[in-house]
């Protein structure tokens, strides 16, 4: 019966409760794109590190982060030609990186020695560099773009030809050469990092010691090692931005519901004053209204997560490349339990007051 | 309390507090009302009748004195006490009808029982008072689809669905028209003679009044006559 009386109470009053809804969704909204974004770029980026097909990276001695890129600050000739000579050590590939809008990159490669590593790219339209200015890209990235294989992009101040457009999952969005790349950036001889393929897969954590030990300025991990640090974890503030935007969601869940419960504790006074004088209890009010407010918050929470997936299909169509966004079944429940715990703070004022109200004067309310 | 009485009142005082300045709505009321009486309480307004109810109800307390309902001492009672006084002991019926317009007719008094805690579907002589109340084909209305008549019948039968000692009725024909209020006299009547169940009405009326076995009179706080 509790359960009977709060569904016609929200009922009765629908704009207040979509609008409750509405606004508790959103909070849930932004938490899900949030955490789907910093997984997808995530995921993304191990993604297409693992199909790159190397055993071992080894960055540049600056690198920051757990996951971040120098600039091009390793000597190619003289590190790439003695780690080739490794015991173990199939092939050693000097690549570039040039950051350019985030999270993209521009990564520069000697094409002949990328297709021995990782077996090449596919490409969907056009097809390997013909000359100094072609540039590769990503179905994504063209789609972002609007462009199509034989077509101008304007890069860096550079005007390339699309040369081909490739699937995307291997190494990054955009690949121009290395010699060119390296002229632009004036780092002639100079790469960011350098990928290495084994003989053998298993021989990896025993390469990267022996690699380690030759050169133990610069960061070298597994490729094992290395996309498992694709974690939101280890990327400075992300973490804590994700707090900050889950309080946001408490924050404004409690402050709708205690609004919305508030007001509707207002109008509902004479109805208070009835349950009382048939011998409702203050547990008994206050029951009514936590339901009912948490019945918003579930409500809020399943049009968050719809509003979610339109967010997730807008990313999809507009900005393919830039951001790509993942859905985090994961969050669900977790989205929804900081929406309850808003919804559910927000109801116990608004609870406790109609709860304490006098039944003589509830009744007498107009 | 020994006298067979179901209401057993002596030097009932209340004083409400407006602002600073004390009301006293009673000054010293004593009323016996015996199991099975139905009683009309009459007198102009702010004579302390709805206050007096009030207080049988246990919707407030008294400030003085002894009130005795059914063997509990209202006086002792905490806040909880008088909630479940009210579940089971007394039921209401109001001028105003005082139906949730959410809930359907049959939810009315559904909720009652639920908070009575007498299970969700009436008894056997429960469903023969609806018969009396001739409410049966209304039950799946909303209050906003019932006459005043109509609505006024489903606040007696949510009233008594419960089987509560007393009946307490305040103004039951105040909205109503003079047919519907003939109705609802007769139906508190019926009810009394039917199934013994004690009744207070507060009325206006002199012939309304005149349903009950008595009338007690209230003027200024204090029973009359």
């Amino acid at each position: 019966m509790t359960g009977k009386l709060v569904l016609e109470n929200i009922k009765h009053k629908p704009m207040r409760s979509l609008l409750s809804i509405l606004l508790i969704g959103v909070p849930v909204t932004l938490i899900l794109t949030l955490v789907g974004l910093s997984h997808g770029m995530l995921q993304d980026s191990q993604n297409r590190a693992r199909g790159i097909g190397a055993d071992v990276i080894i960055r540049g001695s600056s690198a920051s982060s757990v996951i971040s890129f120098s600039g091009a600050s390793i000597p190619e000739k003289k590190m790439v030609d003695v780690i080739q000579e490794q015991p173990h050590v199939k092939l050693a590939m000097g690549v570039i990186n040039h950051p350019i809008e985030l999270p993209l990159n521009i990564m520069g490669i000697d094409l002949d020695t990328f297709n021995q590593m990782s077996g090449g790219f596919t490409y969907l339209e056009g097809g390997p560099f013909q000359g100094p200015d072609d540039i590769l890209i990503d179905k994504y990235y063209a789609a972002q773009k609007h462009v199509k294989a034989g077509g101008p992009l304007m890069l860096m101040n550079h005007k390339w030809r699309v040369a081909g457009i490739i699937e995307g999952g291997k190494l990054a969005r955009i690949v121009v050469q290395k010699k060119v790349l390296q002229e632009l950036d004036a780092a002639t001889g100079k790469v960011s990092l350098i990928y290495v393929k084994l003989d053998d897969p298993a021989n990896a954590n025993l390469a990267a010691g022996q690699l380690h030990r030759l050169m133990p300025l610069f960061p070298i991990h597994t490729m094992e090692e290395f996309t498992s640090m694709f974690n939101v974890n280890n990327i400075q503030g992300v973490k804590e931005f994700i707090y900050v935007v889950m309080a946001i969601g408490v924050v404004i869940g409690f402050a709708v519901v205690c609004l919305s419960m508030y007001m509707a504790v207002l109008q509902r006074t004479r109805e208070i004053g009835i349950l009382k004088s048939l011998g409702g209890s203050k547990g008994f009010i206050l029951r009514i209204i936590l339901i009912e407010a948490l019945a918003l918050g579930m409500g809020g929470t399943v049009l968050g997560i719809l509003m979610s997936y339109a967010a997730y299909w807008a990313i999809r169509t507009f900005v393919p490349a830039s951001i790509p966004m993942i859905i985090v079944y994961a969050w669900w429940p977790k989205a929804g339990a900081i929406t309850l715990v808003g919804a559910g703070l927000g109801a116990l004022y608004p609870g406790l007051s109609a709860a304490s109200h006098d039944p003589i004067e509830a009744l007498a309310y107009e | 309390m020994n006298n067979g009485a179901i209401i057993a009142i002596r030097g009932l005082r209340k004083i409400y507090r407006v602002g600073k300045v004390d009301v006293a709505a009673l000054r010293g009321v004593d009323l016996d009302v015996k199991r099975g009486e139905f009683i009309s309480i009459v007198g102009p307004s702010g004579s302390g009748k709805s206050t007096l109810f009030h207080i049988i109800g246990a919707l407030t307390p008294p400030t003085e004195g002894s009130v005795h309902v059914d063997q509990h001492d209202l006086a002792a009672l905490s806040d909880a006490g008088r909630t479940r006084l009210r579940k089971r002991t007394v039921g209401f019926v109001f001028q105003k009808f005082n139906l949730l317009p959410n809930l359907t007719a049959r939810d009315n008094i559904a909720v009652a029982r639920h908070i009575g805690g007498t299970g969700s579907k009436p008894d056997a002589q429960f469903d023969e008072v609806l018969r009396l109340l001739n409410i049966a084909e209304r039950l799946d209305h909303k209050p906003n689809a019932l006459s005043g008549g109509e609505q006024q019948r489903i606040a007696i039968a949510r009233a008594i669905v419960n089987h509560p000692a007393i009946l307490l009725a305040d103004e039951p024909t105040g909205n109503l028209d003079t047919e519907n209020s003939k109705a609802v006299l007769e139906i508190l009547r019926d009810l009394n003679e039917r199934t013994g169940q004690t009744i207070l009405m507060i009325t206006h009326n002199p012939e309304a009044a005149a349903y009950g076995h008595r009338t007690v009179q209230m003027r200024d706080g204090r029973i009359v006559a």
